[in-house]
């Protein structure tokens, strides 16, 4: 093979691997812009107010409510069953022993699972099982046994549980070993030593765990779809077991349900908006923290 | 690291204990029931993932089980041509008069969707990672990878509205479809959403090559591409295999995307540009109006499990293959 071919060759496939790249990161930039466009047009009301009688119309608070308030209870579950979980696997399993390979194995395909195998659990499981068995046992006629906010929560927990355990793992082993044995040598029981040396020196790293549960999330709309989101509740959930209105689902019903597409676009983009804030923005979070993390165990 | 009960164990037998070690026995039950809560929480994932199989299944079992249901939907109305107005025909129609419940149509519509995805994400997910792992300066590298990642942040949900308003209208006035929303409009889009698990996967995988192939090959006089594609990839194959059957779930299981920009109709066709439905879609779509317990339900929760089948059997062949290909490299045959 000529020499100065294999040249040519190599400079041409460089440049094409480097226009791949190129063509992701605009392709990035336009769906952002799109989705975004038309937000101008919105006034701060549109996100303080509920909706109006369609739709297009009013503002988007009790959206903006039921995802913030789902995506808070689903917080309150999962962190300490994953960060529980993920201490198991790093702090107290053998390595010799069968159950935390068990425990791996099962995370592991937990976190492939298609979003809409959980809808389908959480409204078998949650809504028609536990929630049946709930109101059985106290005597109401349907209230835990619909789906609602609490369900919703429940089966995103579970959706995000994987996240939590991987990322807490990883902040885990992000403590020098040395931190452990000296706590231990200082008479620290093995509680002691997790809940005051431990625990605290990872706490960074459990909260880019947190916080990447949070924006995967929010952003979720298939399993919520099943287990408690109405399309349209102007006022807001007044419990657990209420339905609640969500940012995703909303730009789902907008963008498919509205008969006038030009009307539908800027709610759209004041939804997306929103949305984006708590998926997106979290996510730049997440991997601020991360570089943070990353830098400070580099300096150690 | 023994545990501090162990040790105290034989000292605390008398019954007039010093506060000293009242406080040691308290913090050793502490331990203990620590110990007992991280060790439950390990096992609770476990469990959540059998309650899961259990819960999807159970939604099936019905058409098995269910005499009523049994005689509605037999195994060959499900999977053979069924007679119809105009012939033998593959329908999915549950809710009509005379219910047509084929699978063919939902499985010929999953399967065009992901592979228009899939031939997009994987040359393009798998190419931007070698630029930025082998051939981009530290300083673009460290901008294009987190912008790239970022793809990953966007909710479905937006890159379904993305394809629903402005990609659907722009490719058909470009190429002229006779639909508007079509599988290749989903499945450029659900390309957006699988394109950044494959970049992120590969360009690991690839990063994770140690050095010294490098330089062995670029010693040896092959050009930065010859180097990476020759070399670099190969040794990163059980990785980007990783990356690859991580990007199949995904397509297949994606919902939101395909439910608002394929079109939604059910039909057995090998025309890209005709309306599609897949599996995922169907179930959001329908599951919100079906009464639970009904056959339709139950045949939902079916195609919920052969998705869940389908992801679960790909994940643990392509995990058999990738160990056997990683303890290959480490005996020494390439």
């Amino acid at each position: 093979m000529r020499p100065a071919w294999r040249f040519r060759r190599a400079r041409l496939f460089e440049g094409l691997a480097a226009a791949a790249a190129a063509a992701l990161v605009v392709a990035l930039m336009v769906v952002l812009v799109d989705v975004l466009r038309g937000a101008g047009a919105l006034s701060w009301r549109f996100f303080v107010e509920a909706p109006g009688a369609t739709a297009t119309e009013g503002g988007i608070f009790p959206a903006i409510f039921g995802t913030v308030a789902l995506t808070l209870v689903m917080t309150v579950l999962v962190m300490p069953l994953g960060v529980g979980a993920a201490v198991y696997l790093h702090e107290y399993a053998s390595p010799a022993a069968r159950l935390p390979g068990l425990v791996r194995a099962a995370v592991h395909h937990l976190a492939r699972l298609p979003s809409l195998v959980y809808g389908l659990f959480g409204l078998g499981f949650f809504v028609h099982t536990v929630g049946r068995a709930v109101d059985g046992v106290t005597g109401q006629a349907l209230r835990w046994g619909q789906p609602g906010l609490l369900w919703a929560a429940c089966t995103l927990a579970v959706l995000t549980l994987p996240t939590v355990i991987v990322a807490t793992e990883e902040a885990l082993r992000s403590v020098p070993h040395e931190v452990r044995l000296a706590s231990l040598a200082l008479g620290a029981t093995r509680a002691q030593m997790l809940g005051q040396v431990v625990l605290p020196a990872a706490a960074p790293g459990i909260l880019t765990a947190a916080v990447l549960a949070i924006s995967r999330g929010a952003g979720e709309v298939a399993p919520v779809l099943l287990t408690g989101v109405a399309s349209w509740l102007p006022d807001l959930p007044d419990g657990l077991s209420s339905q609640f209105m969500h940012l995703g689902f909303h730009a789902h019903v907008l963008a498919t349900q509205s008969p006038d597409v030009d009307a539908a676009r800027a709610p759209l983009a004041g939804t997306a908006a929103a949305l984006l804030t708590l998926t997106f923005l979290l996510n730049l979070v997440a991997a601020a923290l991360r570089a943070r993390l990353a830098s400070s165990a580099g300096a150690r | 690291m023994t545990p501090m009960r162990e040790l105290l164990e034989p000292a605390t037998s008398r019954s007039a204990t010093p506060p000293a070690l009242a406080a040691q026995r308290r913090a050793a039950r502490v331990d203990l029931a620590v110990e007992i809560a991280v060790t439950a929480a390990g096992v609770a994932g476990v469990v959540l993932l059998g309650l899961v199989i259990v819960f999807v299944v159970r939604g099936a079992l019905p058409l098995a089980l269910d005499p009523q249901q049994r005689a509605q939907v037999s195994l060959d109305a499900l999977l053979l041509p069924q007679p119809g107005r105009a012939g033998a025909a593959l329908l999915w129609s549950p809710t009509a008069r005379v219910p047509r419940v084929s699978l063919w149509p939902l499985l010929a519509g999953t399967l065009k969707v992901a592979g228009v995805a899939l031939a997009v994400a994987a040359p393009l997910g798998v190419a931007a990672a070698l630029f930025t792992s082998e051939f981009a300066p530290g300083r673009v590298r460290t901008w294009v990878k987190p912008a790239i990642e970022l793809l990953a942040g966007i909710p479905s949900v937006l890159l379904g509205s993305f394809a629903l308003l402005t990609l659907a209208t722009a490719l058909q006035s470009a190429f002229g479809f006779d639909f508007r929303l079509n599988a290749l409009v989903a499945g450029l889009a659900l390309a957006l959403a699988v394109v950044p698990l494959i970049f992120t996967l590969t360009d690991d995988a690839l990063r994770a090559v140690p050095p010294a192939y490098r330089e062995a090959a670029l010693a040896l006089g092959a050009t930065r591409w010859e180097t990476a594609f020759h070399v670099v990839l190969p040794a990163a194959a059980p990785g980007v295999l990783g990356a690859l059957v991580l990007g199949v779930g995904r397509a297949v299981g994606e919902t939101m995307i395909v439910l608002m920009a394929s079109g939604n109709a059910a039909m057995v066709s090998a025309n890209l540009a005709e309306p599609t439905r897949t599996v995922a879609a169907t179930i959001a779509a329908e599951l919100g109006d079906v009464v639970m317990g009904s056959t339709h339900a139950s045949l939902l929760f079916l195609l919920g499990a052969a998705l869940f089948g389908f992801t679960l059997t790909l994940n643990v062949t392509a995990g058999a293959w990738v160990r056997r290909r990683l303890a290959r490299q480490a005996g020494g045959t390439p």
